[in-house]
């Protein structure tokens, strides 16, 4: 096991990362390790970069610790560029973090002057050029040849004709020099698409109380609506984020199965979403930007409005599931779908009622038959026992489930189900997968069993009897 | 004039008094046994809610005769809600699509909804019954949750009868208790009629309609519902009896209201 990151304390005492952590608990007997978790400081790291949307909507990851920030025409309400980095680090130190920060022209420029600035300097051009070569980030290898060539500096570096230094080190390195010093154009790809429609509201004094944030969430609804209404789509996806003063965002999100511009019915779906939330909302000391976003808008003519009859239940319908998928959940609120197979429990899909069905076609049963298939099925399928047949690889007479004896009285079957050799990787020399035999049971008292036996004689030498399900 | 003649207007306006007492609005079609339909014709609002009872042996029964009264009552293909609860589909197993479809349900008409507890059952059967869309709405909580008293069976008659929506509850394995629902039914598994070697036969259910409000009820019958006509019918019968017999001892019930 090896260190990936240590704090200065450990730092100072001769631990660094990629040190085994055997090594380190030699030298420091009592050091305390934490599993290294790259999922969660990822996490970490977009939480961190929501909270920065409050500065600027572009903002990149610049995994696994840093972000890219486009402050380009960002920084009047905090009074330039240096006010707005010495902000960002005083609400960072606030939560404990320790940032080092740095303004460039290119975001490359902006990154390596945070990471490996220093040596302060007149201007940026002289700061860039003062950076060590490890700021391009080549391989070991490559800086080691650098420095052993003398070149210390991207400066040095930069000085040299740039061919040479693409043959002896490749194409990369001179990509990454020249898009440093701001010759290439480097673009930031930022974390979040602008959405189409957005309102917020800033304030001055932080808002503490919950219900006037959301009357205050009600207004920005409206004018989303209408922002939807003169561009004639409706709204499926709406994202509210409530800013606390402390740097914590609270995100909402709520999403509809067909395009929306009524008021009433997305703040019911915001309530019911904060009804549903784990913890009440807790403001701290309180907001200070509140912002709806309309992130997937599709069109919705007036045309779509106007309804009569079949259309005004199938849209009531459509608001029951959307109410109900948000206050359960997507995976609660389903449909059946069905699938092209003949095993029994994978013959249908339960897809959330949210998103659009696609018409499917259901294998119509033959008329004049009895229901062929039970309406109730047990997953997994319940063994029974003390099974008595009249011959080996006939169907039960009697048999015991759930501890009570059943009497057969009816049977029909064999039905056969063999496993699907064409999904096997050896396709027909597959091996493995039991044939099942399924019967359609009725006992004496008037039960109808859905049973099958697992395996056929010659597969298995003693094959398992099973209810898969009931019958009406 | 005899007032009691069954052509007299005494005896037609007693009748359209019985039935605006009653409610106005679709009833539930007979079901081809005499003695069920003399009680039943002309006297179940679809728009209410209707309870049935199914001991936990009898579990895949009982859902199945829930979901085809109401496809039995809906004319039309309106969709049906069928919220369940979390633990219902542990111990019962789930609902299969094939299943439905050979019982003659289309599958995509089903909206499957799972709740956590029974409180949530219940605000998602409410919130269901008062959306006009739905044909019907089927909700099978769990055991007895001390949640379903009669203000809740009460709320949901209400809101039934107010949207249009049928609402039937299935209750798998519970005591009956005070209900505000229109009927109450408890259903068995019967033994069907065999088919040719010996093989099972259609769906046979043994009903009882325990209480109806309004109603005579302790009638039993023992019924098949037949996939291919949408119908049921009584055990045995080859074509269903139409149901326009005139209940006359029935009305007389329905002049004096007996307290259900």
């Amino acid at each position: 096991m090896r260190i990936a990151a240590c704090c200065p304390a450990a730092a100072a005492l001769g631990l660094a990362p990629d040190m085994m952590l055997a090594d380190a608990r030699a030298r420091v007997p009592d050091l305390i390790g934490v599993a290294h978790a790259p999922y969660a400081d990822h996490e970490w790291l977009e939480a961190l970069a929501d909270g920065c949307g409050r500065y600027t909507p572009a903002v990149a990851l610049d995994p696994p610790d840093g972000l890219v920030l486009d402050i380009a025409g960002c920084t009047h309400p905090f009074g330039g560029e240096r006010a707005l980095g010495v902000e960002i680090e005083a609400r960072l130190a606030r939560r404990g973090i320790l940032v080092r920060w740095a303004c460039g022209e290119t975001p490359d420029a902006a990154r390596a002057l945070s990471r490996f600035q220093t040596a302060a300097a007149p201007d940026e051009d002289a700061a860039i050029r003062r950076l060590p070569v490890a700021a391009l980030e080549l391989d070991d290898e490559a800086t080691t040849a650098l420095g052993r060539a003398g070149l210390k500096t991207v400066g040095d570096l930069a000085a040299r004709p740039l061919a040479m230094i693409a043959a002896r080190f490749g194409g990369a390195a001179v990509t990454r020099i020249r898009r440093i010093l701001g010759e290439e154009e480097s673009p930031l790809i930022p974390r979040v698409i602008a959405p189409p429609m957005r309102a917020e509201r800033r304030f001055a004094e932080p808002v503490a109380r919950t219900d006037f944030a959301l009357e205050v969430l009600g207004e920005l609804a409206g004018e989303a609506m209408n922002a939807l209404a003169q561009a004639g789509e409706g709204g499926r996806r709406f994202e509210a984020r409530f800013f606390r003063s402390d740097g914590q965002v609270l995100r909402l999100a709520i999403e509809t199965g067909q395009p929306s511009r009524d008021v009433k019915v997305i703040l019911r779906l915001f309530r019911e979403r904060i009804d549903s939330l784990a913890d009440p909302i807790d403001p701290g000391f309180g907001f200070d930007l509140i912002r709806l976003d309309v992130a997937v808008a599709e069109p919705l003519g007036a045309s779509q409005l106007k309804l009569e009859g079949g259309a005004v239940a199938e849209v009531e319908v459509a608001v029951l599931i959307d109410r109900l998928s948000t206050r359960l959940g997507r995976g609660r609120v389903r449909r059946f779908v069905p699938r092209d197979t003949h095993i029994p429990e994978q013959a249908e899909l339960l897809l959330p009622a949210a998103e659009a069905a696609k018409p499917a076609a259901w294998p119509e049963p033959e008329a004049g038959e009895p229901p062929l298939r039970p309406i109730h099925l047990f997953d997994p399928p319940q063994p029974i026992d003390h099974v008595v047949s009249d011959t080996p690889d006939g169907p039960p007479l009697r048999f015991r489930w759930r501890r009570t004896l059943h009497e057969v009285a009816r049977m029909e079957g064999p039905e056969r189900i063999a496993p699907e050799w064409w999904r096997r990787r050896e396709g027909a020399n597959a091996k493995g997968g039991l044939t099942r035999d399924y019967y359609r049971i009725e006992d004496v008292r008037g039960r109808r069993f859905w049973i099958f036996r697992h395996g056929l004689y010659d597969e298995v030498e003693q094959p398992g009897w099973y209810v898969h399900g009931l019958f009406a | 004039m005899n007032i009691l003649a069954p052509d007299s207007r005494l005896w037609a306006t007693a009748g359209r008094l019985a039935e605006l007492g009653q409610g106005a609005g679709a009833r539930i079609p007979g079901f081809g046994a005499a003695a069920l339909d003399g009680a039943v014709v002309g006297r179940l609002p679809v728009a209410a809610l209707h309870e049935i009872h199914a001991a936990a042996d009898d579990a895949a029964s009982g859902a199945a005769f829930a979901l085809l009264l109401a496809v039995h009552a809906l004319d039309d293909g309106r969709p049906i809600l069928w919220v369940r609860e979390r633990k219902s589909t542990r111990a019962l197993g789930h609902i299969h699509a094939p299943g439905l479809a050979e019982l003659g349900v289309a599958p995509a008409r089903l909206i499957h909804v799972e709740a956590d507890d029974a409180v949530a059952t219940l605000r998602v059967a409410a919130d269901a019954a008062r959306c006009a869309g739905l044909g019907a709405v089927v909700i099978e909580p769990w055991g007895d949750p001390p949640a379903l008293d009669l203000t809740a069976t009460r709320r949901l008659m209400l809101a039934t009868q107010a949207s249009g929506v049928m609402g039937v509850l299935l209750r798998i394995e519970a005591r009956a208790s005070p209900s505000a629902a229109q009927s109450r039914w408890q259903v068995r598994a019967a033994p069907s009629l065999a088919l040719e070697a010996e093989a099972p036969g259609l769906p046979a259910f043994d009903v009882c309609l325990l209480r109806q409000r309004g109603g005579i009820a302790g009638i039993e019958a023992r019924l098949e519902w037949n996939r291919d006509e949408a119908q049921f019918r009584a055990q045995g019968a080859g074509a269903p009896l139409s149901g326009a017999v005139f209940p006359l001892a029935a009305d007389r019930t329905a002049a004096h209201p007996s307290t259900a």
